[in-house]
């Protein structure tokens, strides 16, 4: 594999391991036994996986687009064959796509290397490769096709360009994790939705948004509030206008998270808004012992009879029927978002596709359902009228599925987990993080409330969970998941070392705080000079354990070691926490062991009265910014 | 010296009485006085919406009017009060500030408790626990390009909006003395702040460089040399536009080209007052002035006030000439009190913020 694949391989992946398990790190295991799985080997066979995570007919329904986020094109098939007609070459980690009005342009987003490919759809090149804003997620034109829309995951952001040239001309305030954008059938109006829920108080329900964008003024107008959501991801509308959705998760992270079997992680919804509904409803998509893990995808039927929703944990499209939804909702106007009884009455059936199903388009006649299934390189073709798969198609690439995508597929497959509730990959949202914070049973019942911490570049961390009692990344991943997660299947030695081999293989994305060149600012060499220094403003030296530069050492800002930084609490299980990597530090809000802290200044504006998380007191308001800049840079 | 000053306008805020006038006809035309604009002042209070009477600014956006009262955010759209509280995010419920982001929409508020950013009516609050805000207590807040730059108790401060970053402004880095900016004025070649006690502070954005102006006479209240430079150290309010910048003080105001001063006190202008809250220019000429005696509009020749009559209580209008005589012209409503803290404008009407309510003032035409 070259790097440059393996870099998307790795990142393409985005998305991850069932949750829990591997997922929050930060919970302790106690007593558990160590496991030595084979960290260390080398990851097996080059290879070229495809990973097809959207799916786009062309207008005149002639063509299919797939944006292959791990081979980093497009890839052209003609509709009716499903023959290639041209792969084409875009940027690094590709995640979103979306066709100009008159179908003459094919925008894609590059989201690692911040960019945006034009591609004129007659020639099918690259005309044009333009910047745009932190880690562009996707793109919508407006229907003069004056404007572009991107929505900036990192940036939290749409930033609006001009459709010809590119140039920018804003960015509108979006969510967290600005991410997927979906345009009204009339064109007016513009919908966000985000990965990551919005900042909010500490042990309170994660407040998500659908951001609503006014297109001829392009500015915000509106937000629809997503209550207790963390997650959101594609929005569709119905042809008419009058009934949008957008799939998303509903974390159950407030209580004691006890097994699975007492009551689940996590609740796999959509949400419908409207005038079909007035206001938003949430709408669960699970039933008892089937879990629609992970929504992703989602297309309203043209006629509006059928809604249709990728699951990418459950491997499965579940099919709504809409007028029977409608009814429903009309008919328990209270909700009924914790009922597990409730999706018999609207969900007609599920369909079974390939591995992490994600993006999925409606022939125009609403007959032919196509579903890219990211981590198999498949396209499952399903007659709408049956409900049944009609054709797989296999995307070029390698047969042989390597260590590292077996570890890939583990991450992200709800199977091994009590009726397939969750995967790794549930709190690890694109193998990143969720925003967060977490309290789970293992400890004990409200013991130990933990932040869910970034994955990437976790490698070469140990020991794990903020308390440090696993050793390994096996350990972390194994036993205590399948024991305290799980409560369903073991991994065998090599499901196991496979997980372990794609954990390993997360490498943090670009940091956007860092000049090119490894350049400093101004700002940021005062905050570095701070970092690292060993004598406070007062010239009194700064012990060794509470210099910043001393637990927080190295390229990955971490020695490894145990510490009381003064930020105990009473429910915490007794002992020291360890130093955690500051690995884009800046993106993972919020922040201690406990997630307490909202925003970085918070760790020692509000949780250092003693200096024990730093001498910092002698700082001055300037001096605290300066080194908050730096720590940007990490 | 900062309580004192804080004090001192909420007391004047409270304490100075003003009559409430409601809509009523239109005033009449002094057939040989100058041609200055006439309003018709409608008036909003407590009693038809506002959450308090005591307005401390009102911003002006699109079909929308907000108001920073001491008692939450209020905007007024489609005829109709919403008041936006703590309980909605706000940083705190005495706005003190406020400034539009033309290019999103969003509205950013200064607090006495941090600074607040209402988009989509989502409001996401600042301090200086939970972010790089230098103060709290933010006095004024004012936007360009990408940056948002705000005036606080504590020094200024500049929020790079595309990255995130915090700069601040005090006497470490900047030839401010007294760290309390009560006021900014920014565009994306200069930026000014007013300082209580420390005078005008120009930042030049190509340049990165700072520059201050002061009272020559020093912090008294005399002026030895007219036009000689700013007027007073206590600078409450700036603007700037058109390349020029205008400054009040609680001792008079000055007007600066770059090159020259030009001062205006009561005594040889048409100013009500010297002790003026807010300034706003309009253009290179033509400026507004709130002050503790009424509201003043100069139009680079000739000034027109309009106030309840210090004497009794009606509504006046004067307008004073460049020779310097004073007609009165008949009016039959006032802004809503005479301690004005803040004017805007929707076309060719003024939004006016006092300490007993919120003006309207409709143009009224021959």
């Amino acid at each position: 594999m070259n790097r440059r694949n393996q870099r998307g391989l790795r990142a393409g992946a985005a998305a991850g391991l069932s949750l829990l398990a591997c997922a929050l790190f930060a919970f302790a295991v106690r007593n558990v036994r160590t496991v030595h799985a084979d960290e260390a080997r080398p990851s097996v066979a080059a290879a070229d996986y495809a990973s097809p995570l959207e799916v786009l007919l062309s207008p005149d329904g002639s063509r299919l687009y797939v944006l292959c986020q791990t081979s980093e094109d497009i890839r052209v098939l003609d509709a009716a064959s499903f023959a290639v007609i041209e792969k084409i070459h875009v940027g690094h980690v590709p995640r979103g796509f979306s066709f100009s009005p008159d179908g003459l342009r094919l925008f894609v987003t590059n989201s690692w290397d911040d960019t945006l490919s034009v591609i004129d759809t007659k020639t099918l090149t690259v005309e044009a490769t333009w910047p745009v804003g932190s880690e562009p997620s996707s793109v919508v034109e407006d229907r003069e096709g004056k404007r572009l829309f991107v929505a900036n995951r990192i940036g939290n952001d749409v930033a609006v360009l001009d459709a010809q040239t590119g140039a920018e001309e804003k960015r509108l305030l979006a969510g967290r994790g600005a991410s997927y954008l979906a345009l009204s059938p009339d064109g007016t109006k513009i919908y966000v939705t985000h990965v990551y829920p919005n900042p909010a108080a500490y042990r309170t329900a994660p407040e998500s948004e659908i951001t609503v964008i006014d297109v001829k003024r392009a500015v915000v107008v509106d937000r629809i509030a997503l209550h207790a959501i963390a997650g959101v991801f594609h929005a569709a509308f119905s042809a008419d206008g009058r009934l949008g959705v957008v799939a998303e998760y509903h974390p159950k992270n407030l209580v004691t998270l006890a097994h699975l079997e007492h009551g689940g992680a996590f609740e796999d919804t959509i949400t419908v808004f409207g005038a079909d509904v007035g206001n938003a409803v949430e709408v669960p998509l699970d039933e008892l012992e089937r879990y629609a893990s992970q929504p992703f995808g989602v297309v309203i039927a043209p006629d509006k009879s059928r809604i249709y929703v990728t699951s990418g944990g459950s491997e499965m499209v579940t099919v709504i029927d809409v007028p029977r939804l409608l009814l429903y909702i009309h008919a328990h106007p209270a909700g009924f978002v914790q009922d597990l009884s409730a999706s018999a009455n609207y969900v007609v059936t599920r369909i079974a596709v390939g591995l992490n199903p994600r993006g999925l388009a409606l022939s125009k006649d609403g007959r032919r359902l196509f579903v890219a299934n990211r981590l198999d390189d498949t396209i499952s073709v399903i007659d709408s009228r049956t409900n049944k798969v009609t054709a797989t198609i296999k995307l070029d690439g390698p047969k042989k599925v390597s260590e590292l995508r077996h570890g890939e597929q583990t991450f992200y497959t709800a199977r091994y987990s009590f009726q397939g509730q969750i995967a790794c990959a549930n709190c690890h949202i694109d193998s990143t993080f969720d925003g967060l914070t977490w309290n789970l049973e293992p400890d004990g019942f409200g013991r130990n409330t933990v932040d869910n911490k970034l994955l990437e570049g976790v490698k070469d961390t140990a020991p794990y969970k903020w308390t440090g009692t696993n050793p390994n990344i096996p350990t972390e991943c194994g036993p205590r998941t399948e024991k305290y997660f799980w409560r369903s299947e073991n991994y065998d030695n090599q499901t196991l070392t496979d997980l372990a081999i794609y954990v390993r293989s997360l490498d943090p994305r670009p940091n956007r705080w860092k000049l090119p060149g490894y350049q400093l600012t101004p700002a940021q060499e005062r905050g570095k000079a701070i970092f690292e220094r060993s004598a406070d403003k007062f010239g009194k030296p700064v012990a060794e354990y509470n210099r910043c530069v001393y637990c927080h050492s190295g390229l990955k800002g971490t020695n490894q070691k145990l510490f009381d930084v003064g930020t105990h609490r009473a429910l915490d299980n007794p002992g020291l926490l360890k130093s955690p990597p500051l690995t884009n530090i800046a993106l993972t809000a919020p922040y201690l062991h406990d997630g307490s802290a909202r925003t970085l200044e918070e760790i020692w504006t509000v949780y250092n009265p003693d200096d024990k998380h730093g001498r910092t007191s002698d700082l001055t308001k300037d001096e605290l910014n300066d080194l908050i800049e730096y720590l940007r840079t990490r | 010296m900062k309580s004192l000053k804080f004090d001192m306008l909420f007391m004047a805020a409270t304490m100075m009485a003003g009559a409430l006038a409601f809509a009523a006809p239109a005033a009449s035309v002094a057939p040989h006085a100058p041609q200055m604009p006439r309003y018709r002042f409608e008036n909003f209070t407590t009693a038809n919406g506002l959450p308090n009477n005591h307005v401390f600014a009102v911003l002006v956006d699109g079909d929308r009017v907000w108001a920073g009262t001491e008692d939450g955010l209020a905007v007024y759209e489609n005829h109709a009060w919403k008041t936006y509280s703590t309980k909605d995010g706000l940083a705190h419920r005495a706005v003190l500030s406020l400034a539009l982001d033309k290019r999103t929409g969003d509205v950013w508020a200064g607090t006495m408790a941090g600074l607040s950013r209402i988009s989509g009516g989502r409001i996401d609050s600042f301090t200086q626990l939970n972010s790089g805000l230098s103060n709290d207590v933010v006095y004024g807040v004012s936007v360009e390009e990408e940056n948002v730059w705000v005036a606080t108790a504590a020094g200024g401060c500049r929020l790079d909006l595309r990255t995130g970053q915090w700069t601040l402004y005090n006497e470490r880095n900047t030839p401010m003395v007294e760290i309390w900016a009560y006021a900014v004025s920014a565009t994306p070649t200069k930026v000014y702040y007013g300082v209580w006690g420390s005078g005008v502070l120009e930042y030049d954005q190509k340049t990165g460089r700072w520059d201050k102006y002061d009272d020559p006479d020093g912090e008294n209240e005399m002026v030895l040399f007219k036009d000689q430079g700013l007027i007073h150290e206590i600078v409450t309010s700036v603007s700037y536009v058109d390349n020029i910048l205008w400054a009040a003080t609680y001792f008079g105001a000055s007007r600066y080209d770059g090159r020259y001063w030009h001062n205006f006190l009561t005594k040889d202008s048409g100013l009500p007052s010297n002790f003026i809250n807010s300034i706003k220019g309009l253009d290179d000429k033509r400026a507004w002035f709130g002050t503790d005696k009424g509201l003043a509009y100069y139009d680079g020749v000739n000034w027109a006030v309009y106030r309840s009559s210090l004497k009794d209580g009606k509504p006046e209008m004067t307008v004073r000439d460049t020779a310097g005589k004073v007609t009165p012209i008949a009016v039959t409503t006032a802004p809503a009190h005479n301690y004005v803290l803040g004017v805007d404008f929707e076309g060719d009407d003024i939004w006016v913020a006092t300490a007993k309510g919120l003006s309207h003032g409709i143009r009224q035409r021959d």
